[in-house]
């Protein structure tokens, strides 16, 4: 079993908080019309990419989902240029171009969140491929959902990866819907990751709320990609507390579920762990988790004074 | 006549037709239980049953494929695909399968099949969510189009389409569905293939396409009060399109103003135009067949004839609300455009 370094360990444990404490932020935000559009947030659901993320080097790549600010953030993302986005600002990564479902930091090798459910797996299978014909020893994780399990592009992204040997972990965040369809509506059987096999590839299920079982899971499949044994299906199970999108009543799920997934919640259960292994004291965690209040409190600010971009920035960047 | 939300419209044309003809099933991404994204098949689950209203997983070629099949195999389907943008992901069973079967199988097969889905920029959704692809389906033989701008036609159109023996997408705006107005009561079909003068006039002629036709209609006002009198004109569908009735408003007027959603570069407005340009001082006397059939030749076009596009820039749909609002066409830019044909 690989457990995770202090550094790590504490590391996953603030990402965790950064994305909750952002989620909420968000949701606040947008119910106060700052800011527009649609907003998938992954409240519930931050252990997974906050653990993956954490055996990344600044060199890797993540390509996101529609419900991808956790992952943007877990891959190193700055809060402030995140939020700014969201808000439409000049200031955000994509200058206001493209909002919560086109985040990119390629700088940081995030490859954007996608509005196109399972359209981000082939363009990670592509960034992978690159990485095995370049050497570069880069690892690149495609995020996706149990609904993009059923697109035709995650199956033609798994297919090629796996005959490829391509240096890619693709890491479905299972939360058990696909918008208001529940998973035994739109899937037969409950694995995902069981379907692996047939790819010729390694699967994995864990328990995604688990984080010393999902690190354990995760850090073998990253180093597999690395090390060019290839890809890894790791299917994470998990739970998304909000609706599918903000504003979304949520009638299709019954709240005793909500409730016992609330109860499963990374967050405790992982702060459990630490402090029973001696890494965080009591004032550490209060500090951290103030810091990271003032993190997102501070990226707020920071979208709210940042300008609109000019209205005729719309037509720049249409080609380079 | 009642007044009616456009999407509870939609609904209701279905669930007439349903009632209607047992052989018409509905099927999408959380068409059934949950009614809908936007509630256009809100009810349907609980009248209909799961047998004819069914959830689907996310995989929009099997959903649009298994609606050819089962149209081929006696059904009539009713297939909702989320976004106009995602049907990229099914493109080939729309325009390899679909629109061909009929014709290189030697008339063998009939296709009755719908595919539902919307168009429309302006609720800052980005540049994945508020495409206006029509021109794409408009290009391809095979393919009838709708796009209803009303309640009224988001109901009529969708009846003629579920009853016409061919695959008809309709294309709905994302930004109507909450639009109010009113529907004849009772049985109301639309035909296709004709448009509607929504508003008569003389001096120009504005042909304009979903939720632009009321962007026309202000932008008509606009001018009526300048002394120009503009006819407005919705197609309603766009395969077949309604030639007589543009050319007959472009040979009364000689100027022709377009305005859509789509991008300019062969949009449906290009094609309007490139249409009147066709007729222009063609002669009053019909010439036969061989010159081309149809309306060519059986109506004179005016001496001259002035146009303007009025579409979006050519870029895809930022997501902030600035760039959006000067992404997207409105009154006053159709406004302008009248007012430089007037010249
Ligand atoms: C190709 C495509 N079809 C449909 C949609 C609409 N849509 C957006 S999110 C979503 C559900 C995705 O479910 P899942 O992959 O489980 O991710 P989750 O939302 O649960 O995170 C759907 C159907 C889309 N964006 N793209
Ligand atoms: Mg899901």
């Amino acid at each position: 079993m690989r457990e995770p370094t202090r550094d790590q360990a504490l590391r996953i444990y603030r990402t965790m908080h950064l994305i909750r404490r952002f989620e909420e932020r968000v949701a606040e935000c947008f119910a106060a019309a700052e800011i527009p559009g649609f907003i998938h947030l992954a409240v519930g659901q931050e252990s997974v990419p906050a653990t993956v993320c954490a055996l990344l080097e600044r060199d890797d790549l993540v390509g996101a989902t529609h419900r991808g600010h956790g992952q943007v953030l877990a891959k190193g993302a700055e809060p402030r240029r995140v939020m700014a986005e969201l808000f439409g600002r000049a200031t955000g990564y994509c200058r206001g171009k493209g909002g919560s479902m086109h985040l990119c930091a390629m700088d940081l090798g995030v490859l954007g969140t996608n509005g196109v459910v399972g359209a981000n797996l082939p363009i990670a299978v592509g960034t992978a491929l690159a990485a095995q014909v370049r050497a570069t020893r880069q690892v690149t994780v495609g995020f996706f959902g149990d609904g993009a399990a059923n697109t035709g592009a995650a199956h033609e992204a798994l297919n090629l990866a796996a005959v490829w040997d391509l240096p890619v972990v693709f890491v479905c965040e299972n939360n058990l819907y696909a918008e208001f369809t529940p998973q035994a509506v739109h899937t037969k059987g409950t694995s995902i990751a069981a379907r692996a096999a047939a790819y010729g590839m390694r699967g994995v299920q864990v328990d995604g709320n688990d984080v010393p079982a999902l690190f354990d899971a995760a850090a073998e499949a990253v180093d597999a990609a690395r090390s060019g044994a290839g890809p890894t299906l790791l299917e994470a199970m998990t739970y998304r507390w909000r609706g599918h999108h903000e504003g979304d009543p949520m009638a299709y799920r019954a709240k005793d579920e909500l409730e016992a997934w609330r109860a499963k919640d990374a967050i405790p259960r992982f702060r459990a762990w630490l402090v029973e292994r001696g890494m965080l004291a009591a004032d550490e965690d209060e500090r951290l988790v103030g810091a990271v209040a003032a993190e997102v409190d501070d990226a707020t600010e920071f979208a709210r004074r940042s300008p609109w971009p000019a209205p005729e920035a719309a037509l720049e960047d249409v080609h380079a | 006549m009642p007044e009616v939300r456009y999407v509870k419209a939609i609904a209701d044309a279905l669930a007439e037709e349903m009632a209607r003809d047992e052989r018409v099933i509905v099927l999408g991404e959380d068409v059934g239980a949950p009614g809908g994204t936007f509630g256009a098949t809100r009810g349907l689950y609980q009248q209909f049953g799961k047998e004819r209203v069914r959830d689907t997983p996310i995989s929009e070629t099997a959903i649009v494929g298994a609606a050819i099949g089962a149209a081929v195999a006696g059904l009539r389907p009713v297939v909702e695909v989320m976004f106009m943008d995602f049907i990229a992901t099914c493109w080939d069973q729309v325009v390899n399968q679909m629109a061909k079967m009929r014709y290189m199988f030697g008339g063998q097969v009939r296709l009755p099949l719908v595919v539902r889905t919307h168009t429309g920029a302006g609720l800052n959704a980005g540049p994945q969510h508020s495409g206006s692809l029509e021109a794409w389906a408009v290009h391809v033989p095979g393919l009838k189009v709708v796009m209803p701008a009303t309640p009224a036609d988001a109901k009529g159109l969708l009846k003629a389409a579920i009853r016409d023996d061919n695959p008809v997408l309709v294309l709905e705006n994302k930004t109507l569905y909450a639009m109010k107005g009113e529907v004849p009561a009772g049985e109301h079909v639309t035909p296709l293939g004709r448009a509607e003068v929504r508003r008569g006039g003389s001096d120009v002629t504005i042909v304009a396409l979903s939720r632009m036709v009321g962007e026309a209609l202000r932008a008509a006002e606009t001018v009526a009060a300048e002394g120009i009198s503009a006819e407005v004109i919705d197609p309603r569908t766009l395969a077949p399109l309604d030639r007589d009735t543009i050319l007959a408003s472009v040979a009364k007027t000689g100027r022709l103003v377009v305005a859509h959603e789509a991008w300019a570069p062969c949009g449906v407005g290009a094609e309007i135009i490139a249409l009147a340009a066709e007729h222009r001082g063609a002669p009053r006397v019909p010439r036969g067949a061989s010159e081309g059939g149809g309306v060519w030749g059986a109506m004179s076009g005016p001496p001259t004839l002035m146009v303007r596009r009025v579409t979006p820039p050519h870029t895809p749909v930022p997501f902030s609300p600035p760039m959006e609002k000067l992404w997207l066409p409105d009154a006053a830019r159709i406004a302008a455009a009248v007012r430089e044909v007037m010249g």
